[in-house]
C-alpha cells in the first residue's frame, strides 16, 4: 500500500516538475494579488492583515489544488482504476497537496510580510499556523476538487462546493492566528483551538477516505 | 386512517401552540416580556431543521449501499425542507435579536448578523445551499444522485463544528452561550419556566410533524415526476 502510495505521489511530483506552467501560473498568481493589495493599501493593521493573508491563502488553495482531479483525464482514471485502490489514490493526492499548498504558503508569507509590512509578534508560531491552516484548507479542497470533478463546469464549482465548507476552518484558523498578533488567550485557549482544528483535519481525512469510493466509479 | 393519525396530530399541536403560544401565561423577564413566545416559534424551527437533516443524510447514506434513486428523491426532499425550515429559524431569530438584544443606540442588523450563532447557521445555510447548486450542475441522473449523495454526508459531517461546536467556544448575547452555565449551544433546558414548557415541547413535536408531511408531499409529487426513471 505505502509502496503504491509513493508512486502515485512521485508520479505527481513528476508532472508538476516536468509541466511547470501550472506551478509557475500559481506563483505569478500569488506575486500579481500581494503586488495588487501592496498598491491599494499600505500598512495594514493586524486585523486586516490577519483576514487578508487568509482569504489571500484560501485562493491560492483552490487555484492551487482544483487542477488535481482535472488533470487527469478519463483514460488516465481508467487506469489508475485498474492498478490502484481508491483509498491510496486519495491519500496520495492529499499527500501531494499539503506538501504544495506548504510550500506556496510559506512563499505567501514571505511576500506578504515583505511586501506589506510584518504586524506579527511571534513569526515562527505565525508559521506554523499557516502551515497548519494551508494543509487544511488543501484537504477539504482535494476532496472538494474530486466532487468537482465529477461535474461538467468544474473550476467554478469548487469555490461554490468549498467556501462554505471551509468556513469553519478558517474562522478557527483566523482566531487562532490573533495569539502570533500578541493577542492574550484565556489559560488553555490556544491548545483547544489547536486541537479543534486537527480534530476537524481528522474529520475531513476520514470523511474523503470513506466517501471517495463512492466517486471513483464511472 | 390508521396511517394518517400523524398528520391530525400534527395539526391539533400546532393549533394548541398557536392558540396556547399567544394566549396562555408567560414569565416576563427584563426587555424579553412577551416576546419570550417567540421560543415556541423559532427554537422549534431548528429542532425541525436539525431531524429533515438528518434524515436527510440517513437517505444518502442508503442511496450508497444500494443506488435506488428513490433514496435519493427522499434525500434531495428532506435537505430541501430542512433548508426551508433553517431559513425560517434564522430569520426568526434575526427579528427577535434585533429587537432584544438591544446594547447601544446605534445598533444596527449588520451588528447582530455577526454574532457567533448567527454566523454558524449562515455557514450552515450555505452549505446547504452549495448542495443544491451541486445537484443543478448534472444532467446524468446516475451520476447525480451519486456525487450529491457524497456530497450530503460530507455536509452533514461539517454541519457539526458549524452550529455545534464552535458556537460553544464563542461568547455570544445567545442564551446557552459559555457564560451561562449551559452544556447546550441553543438554550439552556434547566433555565425554561414550567409553563413555557407547557407549549415549548408540544410544539417541536408539531413542527417537525408539520415538516415531515411536507417533504413527504414533496416526495410523493418528484415520484410522480420520475415515474419512468423509476422501474421497480
Amino acid at each position: 500500500m505505502y509502496k503504491r502510495i509513493i508512486a502515485l505521489l512521485k508520479k505527481d511530483i513528476l508532472l508538476e516538475l516536468r509541466q511547470k506552467h501550472t506551478f509557475y501560473g500559481i506563483l505569478l498568481y500569488i506575486a500579481a494579488t500581494i503586488f495588487v493589495l501592496y498598491l491599494s493599501i499600505d500598512k495594514p493593521d493586524a486585523n486586516i492583515w490577519n483576514g487578508l493573508f487568509w482569504v489571500i491563502l484560501l485562493f491560492v488553495c483552490v487555484n492551487a489544488v482544483a487542477k488535481s482531479f482535472l488533470q487527469e483525464n478519463k483514460g488516465r482514471m481508467l487506469y489508475f482504476y485498474s492498478i490502484t485502490s481508491p483509498v491510496e489514490f486519495i491519500i496520495s493526492k492529499m499527500i501531494y497537496n499539503i506538501l504544495l499548498m506548504t510550500m506556496m504558503s510559506l512563499l505567501t508569507l514571505m511576500l506578504f510580510s515583505a511586501f506589506l509590512t510584518n504586524p506579527l509578534n511571534n513569526f515562527l508560531l505565525f508559521t506554523g499556523i499557516v502551515l497548519l491552516g494551508g494543509s487544511s484548507i488543501s484537504i477539504v479542497f482535494t476532496l472538494m476538487s474530486a466532487i468537482a470533478a465529477k461535474a461538467q463546469q468544474n473550476a467554478a464549482l469548487i469555490a461554490i462546493l468549498g467556501f462554505p465548507v471551509i468556513l469553519p476552518q478558517l474562522l478557527l484558523l483566523i482566531r487562532l492566528s490573533k495569539t502570533a498578533f500578541a493577542e492574550i488567550f484565556k489559560q488553555g485557549a490556544v491548545m483547544q483551538l489547536m486541537a479543534l482544528i486537527i480534530g476537524l483535519d481528522i474529520l475531513v481525512i476520514a470523511m474523503s477516505v470513506i466517501l471517495f469510493p463512492y466517486l471513483w466509479k464511472e | 386512517m390508521q396511517k394518517n393519525w400523524w398528520k391530525i396530530l400534527s395539526f391539533l399541536l400546532l393549533v394548541y401552540t398557536i392558540v396556547g403560544g399567544f394566549l396562555l401565561d408567560v414569565p416576563r423577564l427584563f426587555i424579553l416580556n412577551e416576546t419570550i413566545r417567540n421560543l415556541y416559534f423559532h427554537v422549534c424551527m431548528w429542532f425541525g431543521m436539525m431531524i429533515l437533516f438528518s434524515t436527510s443524510f440517513v437517505y444518502s447514506i442508503k442511496y450508497l449501499r444500494g443506488f435506488n434513486l428513490r433514496n435519493d428523491i427522499y434525500a434531495h426532499q428532506y435537505a430541501a425542507v430542512g433548508s426551508f425550515f433553517g431559513i425560517l429559524g434564522y430569520a426568526t431569530g434575526t427579528i427577535w435579536a434585533n429587537y432584544t438584544w438591544v446594547t447601544d443606540q446605534s445598533q444596527s442588523l449588520g451588528n447582530i448578523l455577526r454574532e457567533p450563532k448567527l454566523i454558524g447557521a449562515a455557514i450552515a445555510l450555505l452549505i446547504y445551499g452549495a448542495y443544491f447548486v451541486l445537484r443543478g450542475s448534472f444532467t446524468d441522473m446516475d451520476k447525480k444522485a451519486r456525487v450529491s449523495a457524497v456530497y450530503n454526508i460530507f455536509a452533514f459531517a461539517m454541519l457539526f463544528p458549524s452550529i455545534w461546536i464552535i458556537p460553544r467556544l464563542v461568547g455570544s448575547l445567545h442564551p446557552g452561550s459559555p457564560g451561562s452555565e449551559s452544556g447546550n449551544p441553543a438554550l439552556n433546558f434547566k433555565d425554561i419556566d414550567s409553563r413555557l414548557r407547557m407549549v415549548f415541547y408540544p410544539a417541536i413535536i408539531g413542527w417537525t410533524l408539520l415538516g415531515v408531511w411536507i417533504t413527504t408531499l414533496r416526495i410523493r409529487l418528484q415520484l410522480i415526476k420520475d415515474k419512468t426513471l423509476l422501474h421497480d
